[in-house]
């Protein structure tokens, strides 16, 4: 693509890490906004990513000025994606059905989880990373 | 016998065979990571809660910091690119090898990351949420790595000798989908809590 005129890299980049430090600030001050937090985590996170994912496919790898085939054949790929994200979704968002084998409740998975993490054990042993305390109830 | 190209000026689309190829590389690419991330996406809806208080060991300030890393390497690729076109073989080296250096700056987080959650016993066979996140960042910087060790050898085997010109503009859409896939992984496995 030696023949179009090269948009301002700089800039794209600035606008990169501005929506970068956004979708790490963001989910922090989440709580403050109450019963939209949920929205507000989504929408910072994943809604940015999107958004920074544009940038670089449009802007840093010329998508924008390719030929069309190569649009084409992400769209195509993204479609196949889709195609298997929903076919399996149907069946695997239920949590039941003929011959189903269920080992662990999700509450006591949780309490495992909750065991084995030093985030929130750390206090409780006065540690945090790098401490060797927490090797007894790691597994 | 002599390396002989045959098929780099042959194509009906328009685009370089060796572009074409790449596009045609990520394309497979997405499906890889695209399904690992809608697997990961499936369990999280299903096992929210406990999903939830996995992701909370992970270290979200490393996390941030390879996002930053990776980003500013996609800055220096597409400048190795711009200097590739003009021709200048010493800033394109240059900027490629800024690039390994930030690719290493991610690996070496990564390895230092790694080495913290093991010690802190979350391993590949800890539970669901740590099986997604070694496979997803391990196959990721695997990638990374193999993106590194092309780049060296584009600098120093190509452009040091002022040949295939076009291999940096190629490699370079490799390492900006490296990049992207990073910045879903990202907020799937540091942010999201």
């Amino acid at each position: 693509m030696a023949g179009h005129k090269h948009p301002s890299y700089l800039k794209i980049y600035i606008t990169l890490v501005v929506l970068f430090i956004v979708s790490v600030v963001g989910p922090e001050v989440a709580p403050a906004f109450g019963a939209f937090a949920k929205p507000v985590v989504l929408l910072t996170a994943f809604g940015i990513a999107i958004w920074k994912a544009y940038l670089v496919c449009a802007y840093f790898m010329h998508l924008k000025v390719e030929k069309i085939y190569a649009p084409y054949i992400l769209l195509a790929c993204l479609s196949l994606l889709f195609v298997f994200f929903f076919g399996t979704a149907t069946d695997a968002m239920f949590a039941n059905g003929h011959n189903w084998v269920k080992p662990m409740d999700e509450n006591e998975k949780v309490e495992e989880a909750m065991a084995r993490s030093y985030v929130l054990n750390k206090d409780k042993h006065g540690g945090g990373h790098g401490d060797d305390d927490h090797d007894s109830e790691a597994h | 016998m002599a390396h002989q190209i045959i098929a780099t000026g042959r194509s009906r689309t328009g685009i370089p065979t060796g572009r074409l190829a790449v596009w045609w590389i990520i394309g497979s690419e997405i499906l890889i990571f695209g399904g690992l991330i809608a697997t990961y996406l499936l369990n999280r809806f299903n096992h929210g809660p406990s999903w939830s208080v996995e992701a909370a060991n992970t270290n979200t300030f490393i996390g941030a910091c390879n996002t930053f890393w990776l980003l500013t390497s996609s800055l220096f690729v597409v400048y190795a690119h711009a200097a590739s076109e003009r021709r200048d073989a010493a800033k394109t080296r240059m900027w490629i090898w800024l690039t390994i250096l930030l690719g290493g700056f991610f690996m070496g987080f990564k390895t230092y990351e790694y080495a913290t959650e093991i010690h802190h016993g979350f391993t590949l066979f800890t539970s669901n949420f740590w099986s997604f996140y070694y496979t997803a960042t391990g196959l990721h910087g695997f990638h990374v790595l193999c993106g590194m060790v092309i780049l060296a050898i584009i600098a120093e085997g190509d452009i040091k000798k002022g040949r295939n010109w076009h291999r940096v503009e190629n490699i370079g859409l490799y390492w900006h989908f490296v990049d992207i896939v990073w910045i879903f992984l990202f907020p799937l496995m540091y942010i999201a809590k």
